[in-house]
């Protein structure tokens, strides 16, 4: 009999492990194993799962697995699965930092990092333009993020304002201006 | 104390990190470098590199490296700033983990309704913007160096940056791919 706390700990390590690059990138990996090989949820309920851990906020992946987890065993099983993913990272990074630090003022890595510095901006740069894709930002709805990230940049507005002000401005729209049309 | 604000700074992100890891990134920017000044620009983009190149979630990786990286700047030891990255991704994953449990629990049936579908058409283009800013926040002269300071490197800052956003946009080249060239290219022409 396998002890279903270590199984999707295991799981869930292994996917923290093979997460590269952001969440979702691992969709399919999380699938095979919960949906496919293991059968914790069905296809639907995961698709369902996806759309509600995109939409709150905080790490996707870790919305995923505690969503599992507790679906399996209430919060102590949310617990495994969540340590489970969160740990990889922690480990990995912990070892780097430490590493790092001893490094960080040799100029070969001064300069390694003096390349990819203006990469990193960019690859930033990128997923604002396909979120804005899969966001359906039009000529009508662009003031929104233009707007946002103006107040943020030249401003220095905390970006939590932003959510919060969106997040009501969405509700008072849908509830009050949007019907009467 | 830095622990304490570490938990409290990060439990925010947590909460209001909308849009995955890179709409958080601009929120942990805009506290641990613009509000607390726990570390300055060049370092936080080292960590969002370091980040990207390393699995994991780049949520947890950046909250558990800018915590080590928050206690090490204030002059703490190795062991003290392993304190830091626990609690600062702890404190990440925790309203996840209370938010995940409460909509399993009650809220499953209410996040079909209207009104929190109007609260997301709301949140949407925001978060857009969110993730802008973080890019914007980054174009600076620690990351890029100026044209008065040094031309070369501003040129060939300019012209990697250009290189991998068509590289990663148009060809879908791999972004862990990107950082390594750009980096091979620092050493060769930024040393």
């Amino acid at each position: 009999m396998t002890n279903i706390y270590l199984e999707s700990f295991k799981t869930f390590f292994k996917i923290g492990i093979f997460t590269l690059g952001g969440g979702y990138a691992m969709i399919p990996l999380i699938e095979a194993e919960v949906v496919d090989k293991h059968k914790w949820i069905s296809k639907e309920e995961f698709l369902d799962l996806i759309a509600i851990a995109q939409s709150c906020p905080g790490v996707f992946a870790i919305n995923i697995s505690i969503f599992i987890g507790y679906k399996l065993r209430k919060e102590r099983g949310a617990l495994a699965t969540a340590i489970g993913t969160a740990l990889p990272s922690f480990l990995i990074i912990l070892a780097i930092a430490m590493f790092f630090h001893q490094f960080q003022d040799n100029p070969v890595v001064a300069s390694i990092f003096r390349g990819i510095r203006p990469a990193v901006v960019a690859l930033i740069a990128v997923p604002t333009f396909n979120l804005a894709k899969s966001a359906h930002i039009s000529w009508a709805n662009c003031w929104i993020p233009i707007g946002g990230a103006l107040l943020i940049w030249l401003l220095g507005v905390s970006p939590i304002y932003i959510i919060l002000i969106a997040g009501v401005c969405g509700w008072v729209y849908g509830k009050y201006i949007k019907p009467t049309i | 104390m830095i622990y304490l604000y570490l938990f409290l700074t990060f439990f925010e992100i947590g909460l209001f990190g909308f849009g995955g890891g890179y709409g958080m990134l601009s929120l942990i920017q805009g506290e641990v470098v613009h509000h607390w000044g726990w570390m300055t620009t060049s370092q936080f983009t080292d960590i969002v590199a370091i980040s990207q190149m390393t699995p994991g979630p780049i949520g947890i990786n950046s909250a558990t490296y800018c915590g080590y990286t928050a206690c090490q700047n204030a002059g703490y030891g190795v062991g003290m700033s392993m304190l830091g990255s626990a609690v600062a991704t702890f404190a990440l994953v925790l309203p996840s983990f209370i938010l995940m449990i409460l909509i399993s629990k009650m809220f499953m049936k209410y996040m079909k309704t209207n009104s929190v579908q109007s609260i997301f058409t709301g949140l949407r283009p925001a978060v857009v913007g969110l993730l802008a800013a973080a890019t914007l926040l980054l174009c600076t002269k620690e990351n890029f160096s100026s044209p008065d300071e040094d031309m070369w490197q501003f040129s060939i800052s300019v012209l990697l940056f250009a290189a991998t956003f068509i590289g990663t946009k148009f060809f879908k080249v791999n972004p862990i791919k990107m950082i390594v060239m750009s980096g091979f290219a620092g050493l060769l022409l930024l040393y």
